[in-house]
């Protein structure tokens, strides 16, 4: 039975979306994609540098034809920040999709809620889809559905923690109620994270630090991958009542 | 005749001389950038690709050259 993903209207095979930063080189960065299987990844926006010429570019290595590229607004800390960089990225290519982070804080890279939702507000009316980072709060994650983000992301733990989701009953109940997609985005570690992000019911994972700072990236990659397709898995197949005692697996009957 | 062709422009915060009158297009060329692979605002505003040739620099202008990096 096939179990597309479905964000803004456009279909993906993949829930699992990859974050490009922190790679040792491009080619780790390109296996590591290839291995997680993810249809999309995020790319942020910086200047060229000038001096070095013919450098290679990140565009050459993973082919934005054959993947969705995400341009996120990593570093953006006020909407101003944040909307003149995904004006860039969508001239740039005529990128549409875009994920919206506005930070709040340097130390936890926590989200300025505040302005994300201006930030929503004013991308959705210039025609954006706006995938967007945000705290665990099911009344904001409310506030941006309604003035029109695609994707609520709301955030495991911090950024490049890898302490795992701390409040499932938030990211269960922001999903529960949610009409978009919601995507766990930031905090995963190992891929049992993951998968309880998927068991919890989300429609997505999205995480770069738990790949790019494995000691295998490559591994770490396919193993998420799997850790995504099978708490999706489980969640559909809903799983059995927890008990507080023993139930027998084999038949008490005829017992010898 | 010394530098009178010469204008200085801001190139991604840092100064930069360019041969005065060149477009958009021209100063890509120079700095062996494939205009498909980057976004270039000019003073605050951003410029279409279907407009680089048209867009002839000044001295001052402030010009933006971005690309995609790895980020999460």
């Amino acid at each position: 039975m096939k179990d597309v993903f479905t964000i803004a209207n456009k279909n993906f095979n993949s829930r699992l979306i990859v974050g490009t930063g922190k790679y040792k080189s491009f080619e780790e960065t390109a296996n590591a994609v290839k291995a997680s299987g993810a249809d999309i990844v995020t790319v942020a926006v910086r200047r060229v540098n000038i001096l070095e010429k013919n450098q290679p570019l990140l565009m050459d290595y993973l082919d934005p034809k054959s993947i969705t590229y995400l341009p996120n607004t990593a570093g953006c800390y006020s909407s101003e920040e944040a909307l003149r960089t995904l004006r860039l990225a969508r001239e740039m290519g005529g990128w549409r999709m875009v994920k919206l982070e506005v930070l709040g804080d340097k130390k936890t890279l926590y989200p300025n809620m505040i302005e994300t939702i201006k930030s929503t507000e004013i991308l959705v009316k210039e025609g954006f889809d706006v995938m967007v980072y945000c705290t665990d709060d099911p009344i904001l994650t409310k506030k941006l559905e309604d003035v029109g983000a695609c994707a609520i992301m709301p955030l495991g733990a911090p950024i490049g923690s890898g302490i795992g989701i701390q409040n499932k009953i938030n990211i269960a109940l922001i999903k529960e109620q949610s009409l978009v997609p919601v995507i766990v985005d930031a905090g995963v570690g190992t891929a049992s994270d993951a998968t309880i992000a998927m068991e919890l019911g989300c429609d997505g994972v999205l995480l770069n630090t738990a790949i790019a700072e494995a000691k295998n990236p490559v591994l770490m990659a396919e193993a998420m991958k799997h850790a995504v397709i099978a708490g999706r898995k489980a969640f559909k197949a809903e799983r059995m009542k927890k008990r507080q005692y023993a139930s027998a697996s084999s038949p008490q009957r005829n017992l010898i | 005749m010394n530098n009178l062709n010469v204008a200085k422009i801001q190139l991604n915060g840092k100064p930069y001389e360019i041969n005065d009158g060149i477009n958009l297009n021209e100063l890509l060329n120079k700095l062996k950038i494939h205009k498909n692979k980057v976004a270039i605002e000019v003073n605050g505003e951003i410029v279409e690709k279907n407009k680089y040739i048209n867009l002839i620099l000044n001295k001052n202008d402030k010009v933006e050259i971005v690309k995609f990096i790895g980020g999460g």
